[in-house]
Protein backbone atom coordinates (compact mmCIF):
# COMPACT_ATOMS: atom_id res chain seq x y z
CA UNK A 1 0.00 0.00 0.00
CA UNK A 2 1.40 3.39 -0.96
CA UNK A 3 1.92 5.87 1.79
CA UNK A 4 0.49 9.38 1.77
CA UNK A 5 2.92 12.21 2.46
CA UNK A 6 1.58 14.91 4.76
CA UNK A 7 3.14 18.24 5.65
CA UNK A 8 2.05 20.26 8.66
CA UNK A 9 0.14 22.44 9.26
CA UNK A 10 -2.87 20.45 8.05
CA UNK A 11 -5.83 22.07 6.31
CA UNK A 12 -9.44 20.89 6.41
CA UNK A 13 -9.08 19.84 2.76
CA UNK A 14 -6.28 17.46 3.62
CA UNK A 15 -8.03 16.22 6.75
CA UNK A 16 -11.26 15.51 4.87
CA UNK A 17 -9.45 13.39 2.31
CA UNK A 18 -7.75 11.14 4.88
CA UNK A 19 -9.52 7.87 5.62
CA UNK A 20 -9.22 5.34 8.40
CA UNK A 21 -6.54 2.84 7.36
CA UNK A 22 -4.42 5.28 5.34
CA UNK A 23 -0.72 4.95 6.00
CA UNK A 24 1.01 8.31 6.14
CA UNK A 25 4.45 9.86 6.43
CA UNK A 26 4.32 13.14 8.34
CA UNK A 27 6.82 15.94 7.77
CA UNK A 28 7.09 19.41 9.28
CA UNK A 29 6.54 20.61 12.81
CA UNK A 30 4.72 18.60 15.44
CA UNK A 31 4.39 19.49 19.11
CA UNK A 32 4.81 17.00 21.93
CA UNK A 33 2.38 16.96 24.80
CA UNK A 34 1.19 14.35 27.25
CA UNK A 35 -0.55 14.14 30.63
CA UNK A 36 0.93 17.01 32.65
CA UNK A 37 1.34 19.34 29.65
CA UNK A 38 -2.31 18.83 28.69
CA UNK A 39 -3.43 19.77 32.19
CA UNK A 40 -1.50 23.04 31.88
CA UNK A 41 -2.66 23.76 28.32
CA UNK A 42 -6.31 23.32 29.24
CA UNK A 43 -5.91 25.39 32.40
CA UNK A 44 -4.34 28.16 30.30
CA UNK A 45 -7.26 28.03 27.85
CA UNK A 46 -9.79 28.18 30.69
CA UNK A 47 -8.03 31.16 32.21
CA UNK A 48 -7.76 32.94 28.88
CA UNK A 49 -3.97 32.89 28.82
CA UNK A 50 -1.95 32.54 25.65
CA UNK A 51 -0.61 29.10 24.74
CA UNK A 52 3.03 28.22 24.09
CA UNK A 53 2.26 27.55 20.42
CA UNK A 54 -0.40 28.36 17.84
CA UNK A 55 -2.67 25.31 17.91
CA UNK A 56 -4.56 25.92 14.67
CA UNK A 57 -3.68 23.41 11.95
CA UNK A 58 -1.13 21.64 14.13
CA UNK A 59 -0.52 18.09 15.28
CA UNK A 60 0.17 17.11 18.88
CA UNK A 61 2.25 13.99 19.42
CA UNK A 62 1.56 12.23 22.71
CA UNK A 63 5.11 11.40 23.68
CA UNK A 64 7.60 11.78 26.51
CA UNK A 65 10.95 11.16 24.82
CA UNK A 66 13.95 9.52 26.42
CA UNK A 67 16.92 11.91 26.84
CA UNK A 68 19.10 12.43 23.78
CA UNK A 69 22.52 10.85 23.89
CA UNK A 70 25.40 13.18 23.00
CA UNK A 71 25.33 13.81 19.25
CA UNK A 72 21.70 12.67 18.91
CA UNK A 73 18.67 14.92 18.29
CA UNK A 74 16.38 13.01 20.63
CA UNK A 75 16.16 9.75 22.53
CA UNK A 76 13.65 7.01 21.79
CA UNK A 77 10.27 8.60 21.23
CA UNK A 78 7.34 6.31 20.56
CA UNK A 79 3.74 7.23 21.37
CA UNK A 80 2.13 7.00 24.79
CA UNK A 81 -1.44 5.76 25.38
CA UNK A 82 -3.92 8.39 24.27
CA UNK A 83 -7.03 7.83 26.41
CA UNK A 84 -5.43 9.68 29.32
CA UNK A 85 -5.71 12.88 27.29
CA UNK A 86 -9.36 12.25 26.31
CA UNK A 87 -10.88 14.62 28.84
CA UNK A 88 -8.40 17.35 27.91
CA UNK A 89 -8.73 17.21 24.13
CA UNK A 90 -11.95 19.01 23.18
CA UNK A 91 -10.66 22.52 24.06
CA UNK A 92 -7.67 21.97 21.76
CA UNK A 93 -9.86 20.68 18.92
CA UNK A 94 -12.00 23.81 19.36
CA UNK A 95 -8.87 25.89 18.78
CA UNK A 96 -8.25 24.13 15.48
CA UNK A 97 -5.97 21.23 16.40
CA UNK A 98 -5.99 19.04 13.28
CA UNK A 99 -4.16 15.93 14.37
CA UNK A 100 -3.12 13.83 17.31
CA UNK A 101 -0.54 11.04 17.22
CA UNK A 102 -0.74 8.40 19.93
CA UNK A 103 -1.80 4.84 20.46
CA UNK A 104 -4.94 3.15 21.75
CA UNK A 105 -8.61 4.01 21.93
CA UNK A 106 -10.28 7.45 22.22
CA UNK A 107 -13.61 8.08 23.90
CA UNK A 108 -16.79 9.29 22.24
CA UNK A 109 -16.27 12.90 23.33
CA UNK A 110 -12.99 13.01 21.42
CA UNK A 111 -14.46 11.32 18.35
CA UNK A 112 -17.43 13.73 18.36
CA UNK A 113 -15.02 16.65 18.71
CA UNK A 114 -12.96 15.35 15.80
CA UNK A 115 -16.07 15.12 13.63
CA UNK A 116 -17.29 18.59 14.59
CA UNK A 117 -13.95 20.34 14.21
CA UNK A 118 -12.48 18.06 11.50
CA UNK A 119 -9.40 16.36 12.93
CA UNK A 120 -7.50 13.09 12.58
CA UNK A 121 -6.28 10.61 15.14
CA UNK A 122 -3.11 8.88 13.99
CA UNK A 123 -1.38 5.92 15.63
CA UNK A 124 2.35 5.42 15.65
CA UNK A 125 3.80 2.08 16.69
CA UNK A 126 3.96 1.85 20.47
CA UNK A 127 7.26 0.49 21.65
CA UNK A 128 9.11 1.36 18.44
CA UNK A 129 10.72 4.42 19.99
CA UNK A 130 14.21 3.82 18.63
CA UNK A 131 12.86 3.48 15.08
CA UNK A 132 10.64 6.58 15.32
CA UNK A 133 13.54 8.69 16.65
CA UNK A 134 15.15 8.39 13.21
CA UNK A 135 12.37 10.59 11.78
CA UNK A 136 13.03 13.45 14.21
CA UNK A 137 15.43 16.04 12.83
CA UNK A 138 15.14 18.81 15.44
CA UNK A 139 13.85 18.95 18.99
CA UNK A 140 13.46 22.09 21.10
CA UNK A 141 11.77 22.45 24.47
CA UNK A 142 9.37 25.40 24.13
CA UNK A 143 7.38 25.22 27.37
CA UNK A 144 7.03 23.64 30.80
CA UNK A 145 10.67 22.61 31.02
CA UNK A 146 10.18 21.70 34.69
CA UNK A 147 8.07 18.74 33.57
CA UNK A 148 11.16 16.94 32.27
CA UNK A 149 10.05 14.28 29.76
CA UNK A 150 6.57 15.83 29.82
CA UNK A 151 7.72 19.29 28.68
CA UNK A 152 6.32 20.59 25.38
CA UNK A 153 8.81 20.15 22.57
CA UNK A 154 8.70 21.49 19.07
CA UNK A 155 9.84 18.65 16.83
CA UNK A 156 10.77 18.93 13.20
CA UNK A 157 10.06 15.54 11.66
CA UNK A 158 10.67 14.01 8.28
CA UNK A 159 8.55 11.10 7.11
CA UNK A 160 7.32 10.12 10.57
CA UNK A 161 5.37 6.89 9.91
CA UNK A 162 1.81 6.73 11.22
CA UNK A 163 -1.55 5.28 10.35
CA UNK A 164 -4.95 6.98 10.31
CA UNK A 165 -6.91 5.13 12.97
CA UNK A 166 -9.90 7.44 13.42
CA UNK A 167 -10.74 9.80 10.57
CA UNK A 168 -12.80 12.98 10.67
CA UNK A 169 -15.96 10.99 9.93
CA UNK A 170 -15.37 8.85 13.00
CA UNK A 171 -14.45 5.63 11.18
CA UNK A 172 -12.25 3.59 13.51
CA UNK A 173 -9.62 1.15 12.24
CA UNK A 174 -9.28 -0.55 15.63
CA UNK A 175 -12.89 -1.67 15.36
CA UNK A 176 -12.96 -2.65 11.70
CA UNK A 177 -9.68 -4.60 11.72
CA UNK A 178 -10.26 -6.41 15.01
CA UNK A 179 -13.61 -7.68 13.74
CA UNK A 180 -11.88 -9.33 10.78
CA UNK A 181 -9.71 -11.54 12.97
CA UNK A 182 -11.96 -12.16 15.97
CA UNK A 183 -13.01 -15.80 16.26
CA UNK A 184 -16.47 -16.89 17.49
CA UNK B 1 28.45 -16.66 56.82
CA UNK B 2 29.37 -14.94 53.60
CA UNK B 3 29.93 -11.21 53.47
CA UNK B 4 28.62 -9.34 50.46
CA UNK B 5 29.29 -5.64 50.05
CA UNK B 6 26.18 -3.82 48.87
CA UNK B 7 28.30 -1.94 46.33
CA UNK B 8 28.31 -5.18 44.28
CA UNK B 9 24.52 -5.14 44.36
CA UNK B 10 24.50 -1.47 43.33
CA UNK B 11 26.76 -2.19 40.36
CA UNK B 12 24.67 -5.18 39.26
CA UNK B 13 21.47 -3.12 39.38
CA UNK B 14 23.10 -0.25 37.48
CA UNK B 15 24.22 -2.56 34.66
CA UNK B 16 20.92 -4.43 34.43
CA UNK B 17 18.94 -1.17 34.21
CA UNK B 18 20.88 -0.18 31.12
CA UNK B 19 21.18 -3.59 29.48
CA UNK B 20 17.54 -4.57 29.72
CA UNK B 21 16.45 -1.28 28.18
CA UNK B 22 18.87 -1.52 25.22
CA UNK B 23 18.79 -5.21 24.41
CA UNK B 24 15.61 -7.10 23.77
CA UNK B 25 15.29 -10.54 25.43
CA UNK B 26 16.21 -13.54 23.27
CA UNK B 27 12.79 -15.06 24.00
CA UNK B 28 10.96 -11.97 22.76
CA UNK B 29 13.11 -11.77 19.63
CA UNK B 30 12.42 -15.40 18.81
CA UNK B 31 8.71 -14.92 19.47
CA UNK B 32 8.61 -11.91 17.09
CA UNK B 33 10.22 -14.03 14.38
CA UNK B 34 7.87 -16.99 14.95
CA UNK B 35 4.77 -14.80 15.03
CA UNK B 36 5.84 -12.90 11.93
CA UNK B 37 5.49 -16.19 10.04
CA UNK B 38 2.04 -17.02 11.40
CA UNK B 39 0.42 -13.55 11.69
CA UNK B 40 -2.67 -13.41 9.45
CA UNK B 41 -3.03 -9.63 9.15
CA UNK B 42 -0.87 -7.74 6.64
CA UNK B 43 -0.82 -4.67 8.91
CA UNK B 44 0.07 -6.95 11.82
CA UNK B 45 2.91 -8.52 9.88
CA UNK B 46 4.31 -5.10 8.96
CA UNK B 47 4.16 -4.01 12.60
CA UNK B 48 6.04 -7.10 13.82
CA UNK B 49 8.69 -6.40 11.21
CA UNK B 50 9.00 -2.81 12.50
CA UNK B 51 9.35 -4.11 16.05
CA UNK B 52 12.20 -6.40 14.96
CA UNK B 53 13.83 -3.47 13.16
CA UNK B 54 13.30 -1.27 16.24
CA UNK B 55 15.05 -3.75 18.52
CA UNK B 56 17.95 -3.93 16.10
CA UNK B 57 18.31 -0.12 16.04
CA UNK B 58 18.14 -0.02 19.82
CA UNK B 59 20.95 -2.53 20.31
CA UNK B 60 23.11 -1.11 17.49
CA UNK B 61 22.83 2.49 18.69
CA UNK B 62 22.61 1.54 22.36
CA UNK B 63 19.40 3.43 22.95
CA UNK B 64 16.28 2.23 24.75
CA UNK B 65 13.85 -0.03 22.85
CA UNK B 66 11.00 2.14 24.13
CA UNK B 67 11.01 5.68 25.54
CA UNK B 68 9.03 4.42 28.52
CA UNK B 69 12.00 2.90 30.26
CA UNK B 70 9.71 2.01 33.10
CA UNK B 71 9.65 1.94 36.84
CA UNK B 72 12.09 -0.55 38.33
CA UNK B 73 10.65 -3.59 40.07
CA UNK B 74 13.15 -5.68 42.03
CA UNK B 75 12.61 -9.13 43.51
CA UNK B 76 15.57 -9.73 45.77
CA UNK B 77 16.27 -13.11 47.34
CA UNK B 78 18.79 -12.88 50.16
CA UNK B 79 20.35 -16.08 51.39
CA UNK B 80 20.11 -16.39 55.17
CA UNK B 81 23.83 -17.12 55.38
CA UNK B 82 24.66 -13.76 53.82
CA UNK B 83 25.82 -10.75 55.79
CA UNK B 84 25.33 -7.54 53.86
CA UNK B 85 28.00 -4.95 54.56
CA UNK B 86 28.91 -1.51 53.27
CA UNK B 87 25.55 0.18 53.72
CA UNK B 88 21.81 -0.18 53.34
CA UNK B 89 20.71 -2.62 50.61
CA UNK B 90 17.64 -0.60 49.55
CA UNK B 91 19.76 2.53 49.21
CA UNK B 92 22.28 0.53 47.16
CA UNK B 93 19.54 -0.68 44.82
CA UNK B 94 18.14 2.83 44.41
CA UNK B 95 21.62 4.20 43.81
CA UNK B 96 22.07 1.55 41.09
CA UNK B 97 18.82 2.71 39.50
CA UNK B 98 19.91 6.37 39.76
CA UNK B 99 23.27 5.71 38.10
CA UNK B 100 21.91 3.34 35.46
CA UNK B 101 19.16 5.73 34.37
CA UNK B 102 21.65 8.60 34.30
CA UNK B 103 24.49 7.00 32.38
CA UNK B 104 22.12 5.09 30.08
CA UNK B 105 20.17 8.21 29.00
CA UNK B 106 17.02 6.44 30.11
CA UNK B 107 13.82 8.36 30.77
CA UNK B 108 13.06 9.34 34.32
CA UNK B 109 9.42 8.40 34.72
CA UNK B 110 8.84 8.33 38.48
CA UNK B 111 6.97 10.99 40.45
CA UNK B 112 7.81 11.19 44.15
CA UNK B 113 4.22 11.57 45.34
CA UNK B 114 1.29 10.08 43.41
CA UNK B 115 -0.85 13.18 43.95
CA UNK B 116 1.61 16.07 44.00
CA UNK B 117 3.32 14.44 40.98
CA UNK B 118 6.74 16.00 40.92
CA UNK B 119 9.25 13.99 38.90
CA UNK B 120 12.00 12.56 41.13
CA UNK B 121 14.34 13.18 38.17
CA UNK B 122 16.41 10.03 38.72
CA UNK B 123 13.76 7.30 38.34
CA UNK B 124 13.93 6.36 42.01
CA UNK B 125 12.63 4.78 44.05
CA UNK B 126 12.08 1.32 42.64
CA UNK B 127 9.49 -1.12 43.96
CA UNK B 128 11.54 -3.62 45.94
CA UNK B 129 10.44 -6.99 47.33
CA UNK B 130 12.69 -9.05 49.59
CA UNK B 131 12.62 -12.75 50.34
CA UNK B 132 14.89 -14.46 52.84
CA UNK B 133 15.85 -17.83 51.40
CA UNK B 134 18.26 -20.67 52.15
CA UNK B 135 21.88 -20.42 51.05
CA UNK B 136 24.66 -17.86 50.80
CA UNK B 137 23.79 -16.02 47.61
CA UNK B 138 21.83 -12.93 46.65
CA UNK B 139 19.60 -13.20 43.59
CA UNK B 140 18.22 -10.03 42.03
CA UNK B 141 15.46 -10.17 39.47
CA UNK B 142 14.90 -6.77 37.91
CA UNK B 143 12.21 -5.51 35.55
CA UNK B 144 11.73 -2.13 33.90
CA UNK B 145 7.94 -1.94 33.88
CA UNK B 146 6.21 0.31 31.39
CA UNK B 147 2.93 1.87 32.44
CA UNK B 148 0.89 1.78 29.22
CA UNK B 149 0.52 -1.90 29.99
CA UNK B 150 0.53 -1.58 33.79
CA UNK B 151 -2.52 0.68 33.54
CA UNK B 152 -4.48 -2.08 31.79
CA UNK B 153 -4.05 -4.52 34.69
CA UNK B 154 -7.04 -5.61 36.79
CA UNK B 155 -7.88 -7.54 39.92
CA UNK B 156 -10.97 -9.39 41.04
CA UNK B 157 -11.94 -11.32 44.13
CA UNK B 158 -13.72 -14.28 42.53
CA UNK B 159 -15.86 -16.76 44.44
CA UNK B 160 -14.47 -20.28 44.95
CA UNK B 161 -17.43 -21.55 42.90
CA UNK B 162 -16.29 -19.46 39.92
CA UNK B 163 -13.38 -21.88 39.61
CA UNK B 164 -11.00 -22.11 36.71
CA UNK B 165 -13.69 -21.04 34.22
CA UNK B 166 -14.19 -17.85 36.17
CA UNK B 167 -10.47 -17.19 36.13
CA UNK B 168 -10.27 -17.78 32.38
CA UNK B 169 -13.13 -15.48 31.53
CA UNK B 170 -11.74 -12.71 33.78
CA UNK B 171 -8.29 -12.90 32.18
CA UNK B 172 -9.66 -12.91 28.64
CA UNK B 173 -12.09 -10.08 29.46
CA UNK B 174 -9.20 -8.01 30.86
CA UNK B 175 -7.17 -8.39 27.68
CA UNK B 176 -10.23 -7.70 25.55
CA UNK B 177 -11.01 -4.47 27.42
CA UNK B 178 -7.37 -3.38 27.15
CA UNK B 179 -7.58 -3.66 23.36
CA UNK B 180 -4.88 -1.59 21.66
CA UNK B 181 -3.85 0.36 24.78
CA UNK B 182 -1.07 -1.80 26.30
CA UNK B 183 0.99 -2.07 23.07
CA UNK B 184 0.10 -5.55 21.89
CA UNK B 185 1.51 -8.09 21.27
CA UNK B 186 1.55 -8.33 25.06
CA UNK B 187 2.80 -10.68 27.73
CA UNK B 188 0.17 -11.58 30.32
CA UNK B 189 1.07 -12.30 33.94
CA UNK B 190 -1.64 -13.85 36.10
CA UNK B 191 -1.57 -14.35 39.85
CA UNK B 192 -4.17 -16.66 41.37
CA UNK B 193 -4.68 -17.21 45.10
CA UNK B 194 -3.19 -15.78 48.26
CA UNK B 195 -4.70 -12.42 49.17
CA UNK B 196 -5.34 -9.38 46.95
CA UNK B 197 -1.76 -8.17 47.45
CA UNK B 198 -0.17 -11.61 47.14
CA UNK B 199 -2.02 -12.26 43.88
CA UNK B 200 -0.73 -8.95 42.50
CA UNK B 201 2.82 -9.71 43.60
CA UNK B 202 2.89 -13.16 41.98
CA UNK B 203 1.26 -11.78 38.82
CA UNK B 204 4.22 -9.39 38.60
CA UNK B 205 6.59 -12.27 39.31
CA UNK B 206 4.96 -14.23 36.48
CA UNK B 207 6.06 -11.46 34.08
CA UNK B 208 9.66 -12.10 35.11
CA UNK B 209 9.51 -15.56 33.56
CA UNK B 210 10.72 -16.10 30.02
CA UNK B 211 8.19 -16.85 27.32
CA UNK B 212 9.47 -20.40 26.88
CA UNK B 213 8.95 -21.21 30.54
CA UNK B 214 5.88 -23.12 31.62
CA UNK B 215 4.30 -23.63 35.01
CA UNK B 216 5.56 -26.67 36.91
CA UNK B 217 1.95 -27.57 37.74
CA UNK B 218 0.27 -29.56 34.96
CA UNK B 219 -3.16 -27.95 35.37
CA UNK B 220 -1.63 -24.46 35.35
CA UNK B 221 0.53 -25.21 32.31
CA UNK B 222 -2.64 -26.31 30.51
CA UNK B 223 -4.37 -23.12 31.69
CA UNK B 224 -1.52 -20.99 30.30
CA UNK B 225 -1.89 -22.68 26.93
CA UNK B 226 -5.68 -22.32 26.85
CA UNK B 227 -5.49 -18.65 27.83
CA UNK B 228 -2.95 -17.88 25.11
CA UNK B 229 -5.21 -19.45 22.52
CA UNK B 230 -8.32 -17.65 23.72
CA UNK B 231 -6.48 -14.31 23.87
CA UNK B 232 -5.16 -14.70 20.35
CA UNK B 233 -8.68 -15.51 19.17
CA UNK B 234 -9.78 -12.01 20.27
CA UNK B 235 -8.48 -10.56 17.00
CA UNK B 236 -6.83 -7.54 18.67
CA UNK B 237 -3.49 -8.21 16.97
CA UNK B 238 -0.27 -6.18 16.91
CA UNK B 239 -0.94 -2.63 18.18
CA UNK B 240 -4.64 -3.47 18.24
CA UNK B 241 -4.87 -3.06 14.48
CA UNK B 242 -6.21 -6.58 14.02
CA UNK B 243 -4.56 -9.95 13.75
CA UNK B 244 -3.72 -13.23 15.36
CA UNK B 245 -0.78 -12.12 17.51
CA UNK B 246 -2.36 -10.43 20.53
CA UNK B 247 -0.16 -12.05 23.17
CA UNK B 248 3.29 -13.57 22.96
CA UNK B 249 2.78 -15.56 26.11
CA UNK B 250 0.75 -16.09 29.27
CA UNK B 251 2.49 -16.91 32.55
CA UNK B 252 0.45 -17.94 35.59
CA UNK B 253 1.61 -18.20 39.19
CA UNK B 254 -0.44 -19.62 42.04
CA UNK B 255 -0.41 -19.48 45.85
CA UNK B 256 -2.52 -21.16 48.54
CA UNK B 257 -5.58 -19.16 49.52
CA UNK B 258 -8.46 -19.02 52.00
CA UNK B 259 -11.52 -21.33 51.86
CA UNK B 260 -13.70 -18.29 51.12
CA UNK B 261 -11.70 -16.77 48.31
CA UNK B 262 -10.25 -16.94 44.81
CA UNK B 263 -8.28 -13.72 44.19
CA UNK B 264 -7.07 -13.11 40.65
CA UNK B 265 -4.80 -10.37 39.36
CA UNK B 266 -3.96 -9.85 35.71
CA UNK B 267 -0.78 -7.84 35.19
CA UNK B 268 -0.12 -6.92 31.57
CA UNK B 269 3.23 -6.26 29.99
CA UNK B 270 3.92 -4.82 26.55
CA UNK B 271 6.05 -6.55 23.94
CA UNK B 272 9.05 -4.66 25.33
CA UNK B 273 9.10 -7.08 28.25
CA UNK B 274 12.33 -6.10 29.98
CA UNK B 275 13.73 -8.20 32.77
CA UNK B 276 17.09 -9.60 33.82
CA UNK B 277 18.48 -11.49 36.76
CA UNK B 278 21.86 -11.67 38.48
CA UNK B 279 23.11 -14.03 41.14
CA UNK B 280 25.81 -12.74 43.46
Amino acid sequence: MSKIRLTTPLTNDVVNRLKSGDQVLISGTVYTGRDAAHLRLVKAIEEGESLPFEVEGQIIYYVGPAPAKPGEVIGSCGPTTSYRMDDLTEPLLALGLKGMIGKGERNQTVVDGMKNHRAIYFAAIGGAGALIANAVKESTVIAYEDLGPEAIRKLVVEDLPAIVVIDADGDNLYETERAKYQKK
Amino acid sequence: MREINVSIIREAVQKMCVDMNYYIGADIKKSFEDNYKTEASPIGKAIILDLIENSKIASDKQVPICQDTGMIIAFVEVGQEVVLVGGDISEAINEGIRRGYGEGYLRKSVVSDPLIRQNSKDNTPGVIYYDIVAGDQVKIKLAAKGFGSENMSRSKMLKPSDGIKGVESFVVETVSLAGPNPCPPIVVGVGIGGTIDKAAQIAKKALMRDLESASEHEHIKALEERLLEQINDLGIGPQGLGGTTTALGVNVEIYPTHIAGLPVVVNINCHASRHLETVI
